[in-house]
């Protein structure tokens, strides 16, 4: 068998593993979000009479049928329910009026004729069918625009959602902001801490690597729980604080974005030095002194030589850094209050909370493309692994 | 103060940078340090000073169906997902050893996606799947889940003791006559088995420690360790917690430890065998 050969079959199975479980998943998300599949699941009639119809005369009595048929059927209640959720995202009633309109014609018998607006007026408002064509196509950029707080009015353009219901936006900003604090603190603390690290030696750079090593040993969660005892009102930080008598009143350290900065900071920061540390070594040890004997103030040393060595490490460690906070949901879940929530915790909802998995896979795929974009950058920049061992 | 010592070699400036090294030390060790000895707590609060020592809250965990269950699945669904990255893990980086596969680079980028990508986003695309798959709420499920997360941590540290090892100690056995089969068993593999070992302890503490996939594809049968932490901290803080964190934190420390500690004496040994040539 060829060296080539063998190779190949050696990696196979993580290929298939991968692109099973991991691939596939991320690829099925992305589908959701653009599949306009709800509401035509759950009223295949409807969707193919509705098709031929323009949308400018009042529905014909086909469609009218159509439907009729559609809601006697024997829909699932869990996929009327999700058909119901999204035509209601579309056009407010629509929660009220289907299963009314459905229990009506379930009562009554299956021959007798029924006219859709006596058994609820709204069903004479044209604007209710233009949603339900609306839902209609295979492909639906409905949940794309939603997640931007963006929707389609009736004629198809592009309009703002309600101010009431846009949320959206407002949770990226933070989310954005939140990565960029984070950023900035692991820098200010990680560039002069990693410095530092090289400019020792022996032990004493060996305890100061060791304490950046053994937080990221430590289980994410151990930590967010820690500094969730540390920083509550009769903590230790507190209680320190009073004994010292520096404050009277507790601080309120946790629950607000003062508590979700100090814990994703502390998570993150390890992250930061080793890259700046790793690009700091390599400098050659006599570069400080050669710019010394040259004449360079150390002010101008350190600016001039060290500051542009450490500059691909801090780049790295930053974007590092960065890409992975905007992802964060459990540190700002137990340590934020309800105004520092990040983008993970609206898509957590959306698809543990209530099921939309189009508006969750729409969500998901505004902090996958950013994070993918990173990654490669990152790639590219970066000799460092990612790992650390 | 002059500003003379602020100089890089005068007082103030080496007192400036003790005390900053000790401050960012101090901040990243407090947790780790602080929450440890709170298990111990006699108390029903989380705070100190502690009152005890006592047994109290392990007590506690011990007759809670709910932490029990949750510690036993965790070490179901850890060994599980171990299994199942380090194998594949491993035969991967040997694979990708010497690039002769087509896209190595491309590939190794993929492989390492699964540590970038948002676990909520991973999460949601695997609740849809298995959905369809009819793996929702399943060990299985989760086990696999989290093998998806585990398999870089495998891939990168075997990689690494692949790529220290000197590839004439491969050619020599093959040129002494050991067939493929043999120079695998008997130098690659022992050669490249701390890097195994330290990619599976690594698995193993990232499967401990996984909360959101596990909220996504989870059942309440298969609640973790982790989960049940979190969802306590959202809860009531109670001491039990600490009892989790100290459980979780010690047994990932004794298997890196003696993972380590493994390989460093292993190093000794040949060092001896060499020098006793």
């Amino acid at each position: 068998m060829s060296a080539r050969l063998k190779a190949l079959l050696l990696v196979t199975p993580l290929v298939v593993f991968l692109g099973l479980f991991f691939l596939w998943p991320l690829w099925m998300m992305i589908a959701t979000a653009v599949q306009g599949g709800t509401v035509r699941l759950a009223f295949p009639q409807t969707a193919t009479a509705i098709a031929s119809w323009d949308g400018s005369d009042p529905p014909p009595a086909a469609l009218q049928a159509a439907l009729i048929r559609d809601l006697r059927a024997d829909t699932p209640q869990e996929r009327f329910g999700d058909a119901v959720r999204t035509l209601n995202s579309q056009q407010a009633g629509f929660r009220t009026l289907l299963p009314r309109t459905a229990r009506t014609l379930r009562e009554a018998a299956e021959s007798d004729p029924v006219d859709l607006a006596t058994v609820d007026p709204r069903w004479s408002d044209q604007a209710y069918w233009l949603a339900l064509k609306r839902s209609m196509p295979a492909y639906t950029d409905a949940n794309l625009l939603a997640a931007i707080d963006l929707k389609r009015t009736d004629e198809a353009r592009i309009t703002p959602v309600e101010p009431d219901f846009a949320v959206n936006r407002a949770i990226m900003l933070r989310t954005f902001v939140i990565a960029i604090q984070v950023t900035l603190l692991c820098a200010a603390i990680g560039l002069p801490f990693a410095m530092l690290t090289a400019s020792l030696s022996g032990w004493k750079r060996n305890a100061l690597l060791i304490a950046v090593l053994l937080p990221l040993w430590t289980s994410l969660l151990v930590r967010t729980a820690a500094w969730l005892i540390l920083l509550q009102d009769s903590g230790l930080i507190n209680q320190t604080l009073r004994a010292i008598g520096l404050i009277d009143s507790p601080l309120s350290l946790i629950y607000n974005r003062t508590g979700v900065l100090i814990a994703m900071t502390h998570v993150l920061l390890p992250l930061m030095v080793l890259p700046i540390y790793a690009s700091l070594i390599a400098i050659p040890r006599n570069l400080m002194p050669a710019a010394a004997a040259l004449g360079a103030a150390p002010l101008q040393a350190f600016r001039h030589v060290l500051l542009p060595l450490a500059m691909p490490g801090l780049l790295s460690g930053s974007l590092l850094v960065f890409m992975v906070a905007l992802g964060y949901y459990i540190t700002p879940a137990l340590t934020g209050g309800a105004g520092d929530q990040m983008i993970s915790s609206v898509i957590a909802f959306y698809a543990t909370g209530t099921a939309n998995w189009g508006m969750a896979g729409a969500l998901g795929l505004f902090l996958l493309a950013p994070t993918t974009v990173l990654y490669i950058v990152y790639s590219r920049l970066s000799r460092t692994p990612l790992v650390q061992t | 103060m002059s500003s003379a010592s602020l100089r890089p070699g005068g007082a103030a400036f080496n007192a400036l940078r003790l005390g900053f090294g000790t401050l960012v030390v101090g901040f990243l060790l407090l947790p780790l340090v602080a929450i440890l000895p709170l298990a111990f707590t006699d108390s029903v609060f989380l705070v100190y000073p502690i009152s005890g020592p006592s047994m109290r809250w392990f007590g506690v965990l011990a007759e809670s169906q709910a932490w029990t269950r949750a510690i036993v699945n965790s070490l179901i669904i850890g060994t599980g997902a171990t299994i199942v990255a380090t194998v594949i893990g491993t035969l991967a980086a040997m694979g990708l050893r010497r690039e002769l596969v087509p896209f190595s680079g491309l590939l190794r980028s993929i492989f390492l996606l699964p540590m970038v990508v948002p676990a909520v986003v991973l999460g949601v695309g695997m609740q849809i799947l298995y959905a369809r798959m009819g793996l929702a709420s399943s060990y299985l499920g989760v086990i696999i889940a989290h093998a998806v997360l585990c398999v870089p941590f495998v891939l990168v540290n075997v990689a690494s003791s692949l790529a220290s090892m000197d590839p004439a100690l491969e050619r020599a056995a093959a040129s002494l006559g050991a067939s493929p089969v043999e120079v695998f068993r008997n130098v690659t593999l022992p050669l490249a088995m701390p890097g195994i070992l330290t990619g599976a302890v690594f698995a193993f503490a990232t499967s401990l420690d996984e909360v959101v996939i596990t909220l996504f594809v989870a059942g309440p049968n298969q609640t973790t360790l982790a989960r049940q932490m979190f969802s306590s901290l959202r809860e009531n803080i109670s001491p039990a917690i600490a009892a989790a964190a100290f459980i979780i934190m010690i047994l990932t420390f004794v298997l890196l430890l003696a993972v380590k500690g493994a390989s460093l004496i292993g190093a000794l040994r040949k060092k001896r065998e060499i020098s006793g040539l």
